[in-house]
């Protein structure tokens, strides 16, 4: 009988091993262990033996029964495992098949670097102000040491609403008013954005609108080498810490000193190129030590405070920095101008 | 102003220099140089040649064959020249002459005989058309008598002249001359300069008995003096009179008028010569022009003045408005004998008015507006007579009579070191500030620290203490400034409320799949009062009006961003770029006066603009082209990130589709509107169905309220169920929403509408609106009575309120 569970075992375990799907694993378990099978058949038969052999066979039948069915399992798992598979496989892509598009949007190229510089003067303390985009020629002119006949309006012919009010031709109207409200004797520590707006015929290098950042700082003993120092701060981190400036004299009715920040280009490092017209440097922005006569028509006495005040041009700092040659690219909102600069 | 280096080295050496060196010298210590240029393209091989003959060309009527001495020899050369003559000293370029534009000359023949080279124009040598004197500019160019055959053309012609231009700010007027540029590039060099005094040699008779000088405004006309000049011969200037003037883009003409603009030039006083004969009085009365005046200026053109103009009269007529140009019948002319000479001061803002009122614009209108040297005036008008004694054989008369208020005092300025160092940031010694007022040639006394300055009349720009400190430090140079931080308390530095939530929008917007704009604010009159907002319309009378606009597409502020979307849209879609979604957080200016004299409210929109697919999945059958509710969506996902509840009313607004539009409201008013834009402007545009938004984003920014509060996540499951109800087609199905809410509350937390049908299962006329209502109780879980008690109510709320029945 022992030889007959052996044969049984190995018989069965054969057919397991053969069994290539699981109707025939499910056929062998029914054959083998089921209660019409031949292990049932030899347990039914046990009667004939003697008391000493029962157990022996018994046990020997159990086990392998169990060892039928742990096979059948085993095998069963890998079956279906590899139908798995098998089904997964039928069910693969394309993966090279496009996704389903997002529609991503981004900010204008202007709004990008305005944001670039606010955040970085922000960074160094500064506050950011607004003003009217339709000022008082007070605050554009009169405050600003531009009195009405004075040369220098000539240099920003205006667009006029009335006599008294026009489209501001800087945003320097709004330190103005800022300093107006420190009743002479707060510090004034901001930038201001904005739009501002000139007589001109718009062609590829001059815009009747366009924008302006201003900054101000005023305070008790601000020295010219102060605004040499925030100046090189803002130069390096806005354009490379390998960029150089240079301050040369200008002339601003709001400032004096006065003068006019350059950079060293970046395309020749300085050497003279096409980009920079042969003198190694980019004028970015104009600056100087704020006017006596600004300070006392907001309130301060120039004698305690001193200030200085920068201003530049986000359009002329996008065309140097990304290459744009027109613009009024900035105002025609093509799109393909627009996405280019959508990217982090 | 245009500078010849050949020039300027006559009063300074600066030929150790490279010009581009020279240049930057220049740029750096205060004077922007815009270009190093030279006077003309390069020419070599062109010498004076002496035309011994000139025959008629056998072979050609138009032709002159010459025989030409250039010194090594005679060459024979073919000319076309119209006015080629024998005697002549003319510019000939022989054979191995190289002229503008790499122009070889070779030996050649034409029609027959031999020419060994070329007789030039001054155009052929580069000279600039419009500063080629009026006699040669059809023709060759005739040397005077004094040159000798073989010398080189080029130098004597100063076509080997570097011209750098220099780009003045308005307040460095002394640099409009070439004195001025001498004395400025001495304290920037470091050496020494001094305009040369004038020697003029004066005849016996006595200018104040010929001619009387009054002015009926001094403030107006503070200095007038007149000069009397004999005998003169009018005629060429000589050739370095001719080669300067050219060289600073000045035409000659005759050498009475070329001296004029030469010592303007030189000293920078604009000078003017009358014919004395022909100025027809004995008495020069200077006075404000009556209103309706006429004169006929040099440019032939009759001129109306008013009050606003000075002139120069004879006691009678006016002859001359002041400061700005002649007039024509005092004109120096060929056979001119006598001349007066007007050396004059005239006020700068009224010389600018005269110019301006009039579109004259010159060399000497440019001076006096930005003011001239007053210690210079009368010494320019001796500079004159010197010339014109010598170049045009006058007779000086002795003496100008002259009216004279002028001030010519010195200002003087004190500074002390201290006070510089602190305000620069520096460690400069008293020493260096003294020798940089030595370079400056700005007399001082100094005691210790303190300097008191004298400033010398040339510069007017200089006339409080930050004048000067400019002076010191860019000499001292900006270069040597250290770089210092201000020492000031330090403030936090910050975005404003108002500011984050514009950055915050942007950012949803752009989330959300829009591209940022920035449009004009100026826009044409029709457009200025297109697709308005009704809030807009309503507080506006009409739109801002520009005094002077440039052009009739940017003459009136906008009172709506949409219209400028639109014509963005237009734009791509012209080039064939048909997907657009774009948005812009701009301004609109609104005026609640219909002649403006305060300033408008500028008010902060959001407002978009979308035509084309918005979703083009194609591969997978998915595609979606923009409809109102793609952009009522991103409407209402910025109503979510504001928490600002935004509801919609269906609207009319002129140029907007009538079916597909509504208000936006929001705090019980209008903030806005969405919709479709009408077809009919649609295919104005060229553009297929476009919609559109416009929010008063500054209203929301002010309704927005930070929430701070933490609110508990719900413990307790919630309840779904879901009804179809059928009521007549035209029930806004935000109407029964709200009813909803209202009779489900406190348990409804949300309704969301999720089916809607019309069609052959209906009655005509009605359609079934499906909801998914969720009922939630935060404090414990729901039971099944207290929601369908609450389901009831809602049903007969609607029924009541809607008609609204069941869908079976």
């Amino acid at each position: 009988m022992k030889e007959r569970l052996q044969e049984l075992k190995e018989e069965a375990l054969r057919k397991v091993d053969a069994a290539d799907g699981i109707q025939q694993l499910k056929d062998v378990r029914v054959e083998y262990l089921g209660k019409k099978g031949p292990i049932t058949e030899v347990l039914r038969g046990m009667g004939k033996l003697s008391k000493e052999e029962r157990p022996v066979i018994g046990q020997l039948a159990n086990e392998v029964r169990e060892d039928i069915a742990q096979a059948i399992e085993v095998k069963q798992t890998g079956l279906e495992e590899a139908a798995l598979e098998e089904q997964l496989e039928a069910e693969s892509l394309d993966v090279t098949l496009p996704g389903r598009p997002v529609q991503v949007g981004g900010p204008h190229l202007l709004t990008s670097i305005v944001e670039e510089i606010e955040d970085l003067f922000i960074g160094m303390g500064f506050e950011i102000k607004e003003g009217p985009e339709v000022e008082s020629d007070y605050y554009n002119f009169e405050a600003l040491n531009l009195p009405k006949g004075h040369p220098a309006r000539d240099m920003q012919d205006s667009f006029y609403v009335t006599e008294e009010l026009l489209m501001r031709t800087h945003t320097s109207p709004v330190q103005a008013r800022t300093m107006g409200l420190k009743n002479g004797s707060e510090p004034v520590k901001m930038i201001c954005p904005g739009k501002v707006y000139r007589r001109d015929t718009d062609d590829a290098t001059h815009s009747h609108q366009f924008t302006q950042i201003e900054g101000l700082l005023v305070d008790k003993d601000v020295r010219m080498s102060d605004l040499k120092g925030v100046l090189n701060a803002f130069a390096k981190q806005m354009f490379g810490a390998e960029r150089d400036i240079r301050l040369r004299p200008s002339f601003f009715p709001f400032t004096e000193p006065s003068v006019e920040m350059d950079i060293s280009c970046k395309v020749c490092g300085g050497a003279g190129c096409s980009v920079c017209k042969g003198t190694g440097w980019i004028e970015i922005l104009g600056a100087g030590m704020v006017h006596p006569n600004v300070l006392e028509m907001a309130g301060y006495d120039p004698k305690e405070y001193s200030g200085f005040a920068f201003g530049m041009g986000p359009e002329r700092i996008a065309m140097l920095k990304y290459g744009v040659d027109d613009i009024r690219n900035f105002y025609i909102n093509d799109q393909r101008f627009l996405k280019q600069y959508h990217k982090a | 102003m245009l500078v010849s280096l050949n020039w300027l080295n006559d009063y300074i050496n600066v030929r150790d220099y490279e010009p581009d060196e020279f240049a930057e010298i220049i740029t750096k210590t205060g004077i922007e140089v815009e270009s190093v240029e030279p006077v003309a393209e390069k020419a070599t091989g062109v010498v004076v040649g002496h035309v011994v003959s000139c025959e008629q060309h056998p072979n050609a009527d138009k032709l002159s064959l010459c025989q030409i001495d250039v010194g090594e020899g005679v060459l024979q050369i073919v000319c076309g020249a119209p006015n080629i003559a024998e005697g002549q000293k003319v510019a000939v370029a022989a054979p191995g002459a190289v002229l503008p534009g790499n122009f070889k000359i070779k030996k050649t023949k034409l029609r027959g005989e031999e020419s060994n080279g070329m007789v030039c124009s001054l155009q052929e040598l580069g000279v600039d058309e419009k500063d080629v004197p009026k006699e040669y500019q059809d023709g060759i160019y005739v040397f005077p008598e004094d040159v000798q055959a073989g010398d080189d053309a080029i130098s004597l012609l100063n076509l080997d002249d570097i011209i750098i231009e220099l780009g003045l700010t308005p307040n460095r007027a002394d640099c409009l001359s070439m004195a001025g540029v001498a004395y400025e590039v001495a304290a920037a060099l470091g050496r020494e300069y001094e305009l040369t005094a004038e020697k003029v040699e004066e005849g016996s008779e006595k200018a104040e008995s010929l001619v009387s000088v009054e002015v009926e405004d001094p403030e107006a006309n503070p200095y007038y003096g007149a000069f009397i000049l004999k005998d003169v011969t009018v005629g060429p200037s000589p050739l370095w009179i001719q080669n300067r003037l050219t060289a600073a883009g000045i035409r000659p003409i005759n050498n009475v008028v070329d001296i004029t603009n030469y010592v303007l030039l030189e000293y920078g006083q604009p000078l003017h010569a009358f014919d004395f004969d022909r100025f027809g009085s004995a008495k020069v009365i200077t006075r404000r022009a009556r209103d309706g005046e006429k004169i006929t200026t040099l440019d032939d053109q009759e001129r109306v003045l008013t009050r606003d103009h000075l002139v120069i009269t004879n006691g009678d007529k006016a002859h001359a408005i002041a400061g700005v140009m002649g007039g024509a019948e005092s004109e120096v002319q060929k056979d001119t004998n006598t001349i007066l000479l007007e050396a004059a001061y005239f006020n700068p803002a009224n010389v600018r008015q005269s110019a301006k009122d009039h579109g004259l614009r010159s060399e000497a209108s440019t001076r006096f507006e930005k003011g001239v040297d007053p210690g210079r005036v009368e010494r320019a008008g001796l500079r004159a007579s010197e010339l014109l004694r010598e170049y045009a054989g006058a007779t000086v008369l002795q003496g100008v009579v002259s009216y004279d208020q002028l001030d010519r005092s010195e200002k003087t300025i004190e500074v002390n070191t201290t006070k510089i160092n602190d305000r620069l940031g520096t460690e400069i010694t008293r020493e260096e500030i003294a020798s940089i007022l030595e370079r400056l040639q700005f007399p001082y006394e100094q005691s210790d620290e303190d300097f008191t300055i004298s400033i010398p009349t040339r510069r007017g720009d200089v006339e409080r203490f930050e004048d000067v400190l400019e002076e010191v430090a860019r000499i001292y140079g900006y270069d040597n400034l250290p770089y210092t931080l201000p020492s000031g308390a330090s403030q936090a530095g910050g975005l404003s409320l108002e500011q984050q939530l514009k950055r915050r929008v942007k950012a949803y917007f752009e989330g959300a799949g829009l591209d940022e704009t920035i449009t004009y604010s100026l826009t044409s009159e029709k457009q200025s009062t297109m697709l308005v907002s009704k809030e807009v319309a309503q507080q506006a009378a009409a739109p801002v009006k520009l005094a002077m606009p440039m052009s009739e597409d940017h003459s009136h502020l906008r009172l709506s961003v949409v219209p400028e979307l639109l014509q963005s849209l237009a734009y791509n879609v012209a080039r064939k770029q048909h997907n657009i979604a774009y948005y812009e957080l701009g301004t609109v200016f609104i005026s609640e006066e219909s002649e403006v004299t305060k300033q408008p409210h500028e008010m902060l929109r959001a407002s978009g603009a979308l035509t084309g697919e918005w979703l083009s999945h194609p591969w997978q059958q998915e595609k979606k082209t923009v409809d109102f509710f793609v952009v009522k969506g991103i409407v209402e996902g910025l109503s979510d990130l504001l928490d600002i509840p935004m509801t919609f009313e269906k609207a009319k607004i002129e140029g907007m589709h009538p079916g597909r539009t509504a208000n936006i409201m929001a705090d019980g008013k209008i903030i806005g509107f969405i919709g479709q834009v009408h077809p009919k402007l649609q295919k104005e545009w060229g553009l297929k169905e476009t919609y559109v938004f416009d929010l008063n984003a500054e209203k929301l920014f002010e309704l927005y309220e930070k929430e701070e509060a933490f609110e508990a996540i719900p413990r307790f499951p919630s309840v779904s169920r879901d009804i179809a109800l059928v009521v007549d087609e035209d029930v806004p199905a935000g109407d029964i929403k709200e009813t909803i809410l209202e009779a489900g509350s406190p348990l409804v937390k949300q309704v969301l509408v999720f089916d809607l049908y019309q069609g052959e299962h209906l009655s005509a006329g009605k359609k079934s609106l499906a909801y998914n209502l969720l009922y939630l109780d935060p404090e414990r879980t729901l039971k099944d009575e207290e929601v369908e008690s609450a389901h009831e109510n809602i049903l007969q709320s609607v029924k009541e309120r809607h008609a609204a029945e069941l869908r079976g």
